[in-house]
């Protein structure tokens, strides 16, 4: 068993670590350049959380080696960050809620 | 114990309905170490949601201006106003370090003891450099901006709470991190995962494996800090 184990372990050869090191440099960069150059609004939104996905899929995926991994322990993972999806979708609308009723007391006054 | 060979089990999604339907352990090929850090890593990462998603809530729901993060967080350098410099460096810093644990992780399995062993402790000074700088700027937050908990000079007071408690839990996520990457190191130069020397607290023989597991924990504060940086700093 334990001499099984060994001799499944991947090893991966050191570039592609180098590589997705690079990349996230890069990734990191841009999003700090969103910030730099002052980009507003919906290009900002979106450019942060393209910047953001792909930097956190690239670490999951090489430097934690989920990429590797088989699919039994990758469904188990990645399936409950589903929820967390859901949970904001549920605060999204209720912190509108909140800001409207709290802007509705603000100037109409209880 | 089991028999299987791994490389002839079915893959993909044939592979995931197999492994959860046999009688045997269903994460072939995941010692259990790395499946219990995994699970920790994924209830943190509820921790760590409820976090930024209760950061939206408060930020949606205030009807006073929040504060701009990239203007209280601007360094000035030789009389120029950076926006999120300190930020942006600690973010390097952070990603630098990800990658000597991923290579360190790599000379573990190829049982290079002296390079895996230095690979750590350049991950273990690079999570002191990140503590380091975060000092720094919960310092001049405090002493110089005038930012507290309940109140700020920047805008709406929830602010303050928010900065405190999010990269309050992460720092002391680095910090506990660093404290395990030097005692990892320390073992591993010894040569403990090859001796099969017990460990001081566990009282149990380990192997190179540990040394994946803590990479997973480490590469986990690097996911968050990208989270942070983006919904935090960023947005």
């Amino acid at each position: 068993m334990e001499q099984n184990k060994k001799q499944e372990v991947h090893t991966h050869k050191i570039g592609i670590y180098l590589w997705i090191w690079g990349l996230l440099f890069v990734f990191s960069f841009f999003s700090y350049m969103v910030d730099y150059l002052d980009f507003q609004g919906l290009l900002r939104w979106t450019l942060i959380v393209t910047f953001m996905l792909t930097k956190a899929g690239l670490i999951m995926a090489i430097f934690m080696h989920l990429y590797w991994e088989r699919w039994a322990i990758v469904n188990v993972l990645l399936w409950p960050m589903t929820l967390i999806g859901v949970f904001i979708t549920i605060m999204v609308s209720e912190s509108h809620y909140t800001f409207f009723t709290r802007l509705f007391y603000f100037v109409v006054g209880s | 114990m089991s028999q299987f060979d791994i490389s002839k089990l079915p893959q993909g999604g044939k592979g995931f309905m197999h492994d959860w339907g046999s009688d045997q352990r269903a994460f072939k090929g995941v010692p259990w170490g790395k499946a219990m850090m995994w699970i920790f890593l994924v209830s943190d990462t509820f921790i760590f949601s409820c976090f930024l998603i209760s950061l939206m809530t408060a930020r949606a729901s205030t009807t006073v201006p929040w504060p701009y993060a990239s203007e209280v967080f601007a360094l000035t350098v030789f009389g120029v106003e950076v926006p999120l410099l300190l930020i942006a460096i600690m973010t390097f810093v952070l990603i630098t370090s990800s990658g000597t644990m991923a290579i360190a992780v790599k000379f573990g399995y190829e049982k290079r003891r002296k390079l895996c062993a230095l690979f750590l402790l350049f991950t273990a000074l690079g999570g002191l450099a990140f503590v380091g700088m975060q000092a720094f700027e919960w310092s001049k937050l405090i002493f110089h901006e005038g930012i507290r908990p309940w109140s700020n000079p920047f805008g709406a007071a929830q602010f303050g709470s928010f900065f405190f408690m999010i990269t309050g839990f992460h720092g002391t996520h680095v910090s506990i991190g660093v404290i395990f990457l030097f005692i990892f190191a320390r073992k591993t130069f010894r040569g403990d995962f090859d001796t099969g020397r017990k460990g001081f607290f566990t009282s149990m023989k380990s192997n190179y494996e540990a040394i994946e597991i803590m990479g997973l924990y480490w590469h986990f504060v690097d996911l968050v800090w990208v989270f942070i940086f983006a919904f935090f700093y960023l947005w």
